[in-house]
């Protein structure tokens, strides 16, 4: 029973590892904090779901989802780059329009899968676990994300998050590598929403609340428990943080904590995780506020 | 090699008055010219550098780099042919990036970068035997990211990149300001080196009047959106600081001798 429990915690981690990873190319190397996310996730839960229900192929509908997703980021970038609309509102406008998107994808606010032709499905069908068909999506997206992150292209996406005035004297177009980075990421982002939406058997259209937020928390679990150099290790701690996201979300339900709470725990979570630094300086003022033998308040 | 023509760049401010950054500005530089630039702040010298450089757009006039009319191309596009090394050593290289990946970037400048392999072995000897030349120890610390060097590496660094696939013009906007008077003065060695070895065409902004005789080949003096003087050798070599400042007091009355203490 708890066996199965934590293979279940397992293979969630490894499906949201791939939304994380999207997350991570936005949030840590393009440095903008993208939240087409939220809308984009749903989004390719919609696509797959939609072909599936409608006899098509799993593996079609899971590719049309990523392609899907692809789309939400360069409309973000779009609206960031061309329109010169602040990066948070871009993806807030996206987000909210993809609502009714998802919507008019789907028809209704569910689809359940069951009894369809899943990717899932067909992995179960041949004996293998749900985790076998995520760790085989995950480690592709890794390794080409990896591999991409060593190209030319990859160094101009990286200096881009880093110092846009820098990478533009080097003749870089920015805005290209925010529409790639976006597109990418969020391709990721549907891909990894088309696979849950098979996982759990239904798509459903506030399935996506909370995931940019989920995925920040993986990114900067990650980064805090992986500390070793190198691009690799980079998306290894993506991957390992949105496992042990995953198991703390479990160990939560086990100690009795009400589902309802979790997304509010994430949020405190992510907050401590951010805030780290400035709770840091504001221990040391009030710390340097008071006489440190007496106690007393100094002026 | 750079041909500049009627520039005018107005900024305006929240009232609508316009601060008038460049006023007709016509400037012919030769292949080879290695330009000083001095004038009080305010004068328009960054916005001539920022101007050629496609930072900013002009209001009026027109910008050719060898022949080519680069008036309305974007500042990555017009990259291709511009080094530039910056003020602020931050800005010039990313710096969670390592010095070879920075330098790899710089290498390829102008070319749309592909899915090849950022660097290649060949490029790593390279880096390693131009980093030599600087004489900082660099050539050891290639895959360093360049965040941890001091401001004096990164400046050099910088001069490296923006000179590493030669340009066709190399800016220098008061690229050894910011640094400590010993270190600004092994950039300012190496500047000499780099562009004076090379023959690359260059303009240089610097505060200091004494740098601005000793420097290139040819000085211009801007003040209020104009360049009111243009000398070159011969006649610039016999010049001194003293002369450059009574020539200015001729043009424009004694506020420049203000600034003295500040420019020499």
């Amino acid at each position: 029973m708890l066996w199965s429990a934590l293979v279940g915690t397992l293979e969630q981690g490894l499906v949201y590892g791939i939304m994380a990873l999207g997350v991570y190319i936005t949030y840590r190397i393009l440095n903008f904090a993208d939240l087409t996310v939220d809308g984009s996730f749903p989004l390719g839960g919609a696509v797959a779901a939609t072909v599936i229900a409608n006899g098509g192929s799993p593996l079609w509908g899971t590719c049309l989802a990523a392609f899907a997703g692809m789309l939400a980021g360069l409309a973000t970038g779009f609206l960031n780059t061309k329109l010169k609309i602040s990066g948070l509102l871009s993806g807030i406008l996206t987000m909210t329009a993809l609502y009714s998107v998802n919507l008019r994808i789907m028809g209704r606010a569910n689809i359940p899968l069951l009894r369809k032709r899943t990717l899932v499905s067909w992995f179960g069908d041949r004996g293998l676990a749900p985790w076998v068909l995520f760790v085989m999506v995950l480690m592709l997206a890794k390794i080409c994300l990896d591999a991409f992150l060593k190209t030319e292209l990859g160094f101009a996406l990286r200096a881009t998050g880093d110092n846009e005035q820098m990478i533009r004297s080097c003749g870089v177009d920015t805005d290209t590598m925010k529409l790639l980075g976006l597109g990418l990421s969020n391709g990721l982002v549907a891909l990894s929403g088309a696979l849950v939406a098979q996982y759990q058997g239904f798509a459903d259209v506030g399935m996506g609340l909370g995931t940019v937020v989920a995925g920040l928390a993986s990114v900067i679990v990650g980064q805090a428990l992986v500390r070793f150099d190198g691009l690799g290790w980079a998306t290894t701690a993506v991957i390992v943080g949105s496992v042990v996201y995953r198991t703390a979300i479990f160990a939560a339900l086990r100690l009795g904590l009400a589902p309802t709470d979790l997304k509010l725990i994430t949020a405190v979570l992510v907050i401590l995780a951010l805030s780290g630094p400035s709770w840091r300086s504001i221990c040391e003022k009030l710390g340097r506020g008071r006489n440190r033998v007496t106690g007393i308040p100094t002026p | 090699m750079l041909r500049v023509s009627q520039l005018r760049k107005v900024f305006n401010g929240g009232n609508g008055m316009g601060k008038i950054a460049l006023d007709n500005v016509d400037l012919h530089v030769e292949p080879g010219d290695f330009i000083t630039i001095i004038g009080s702040n305010g004068a328009g010298k960054s916005t001539l550098l920022n101007v050629v450089a496609g930072a900013y757009d002009v209001d009026q006039g027109r910008i050719w780099i060898d022949g080519q009319d680069v008036t309305i191309q974007p500042e990555h596009r017009r990259a291709r042919f511009i080094g530039r090394v910056f003020q602020d050593p931050m800005v010039g290289t990313a710096a969670s990036m390592t010095i070879e990946e920075n330098l790899a970037m710089a290498l390829k400048r102008g070319q749309a970068p592909g899915l090849s392999r950022g660097v290649s072995n060949a490029e790593r000897g390279r880096f390693r035997e131009l980093l030599a030349l600087l004489d900082l120890g660099l050539e050891n610390r290639l895959q360093d990211p360049v965040g941890l060097l001091s401001g004096g590496q990164r400046q050099a660094l910088t001069l490296l990149m923006a000179t590493i696939s030669t340009p066709k013009l190399l800016l220098l906007d008061e690229h050894t300001a910011a640094l400590d008077p010993k270190t600004a003065e092994q950039i300012g060695e190496l500047t000499r080196k780099i562009v004076g070895g090379r023959r690359l065409t260059a303009l240089m902004i610097t505060h200091n009047l004494q740098d601005a005789l000793e420097y290139g080949n040819r000085t211009l003096m801007m003040d209020q959106g104009k360049i009111i003087l243009d000398i070159r050798n011969p006649r610039r070599a016999k010049m001194t600081v003293d002369d450059l400042l009574e020539q200015f007091v001729a043009l424009r009355g004694t506020r420049f001798l203000d600034d003295r203490a500040l420019l020499a």
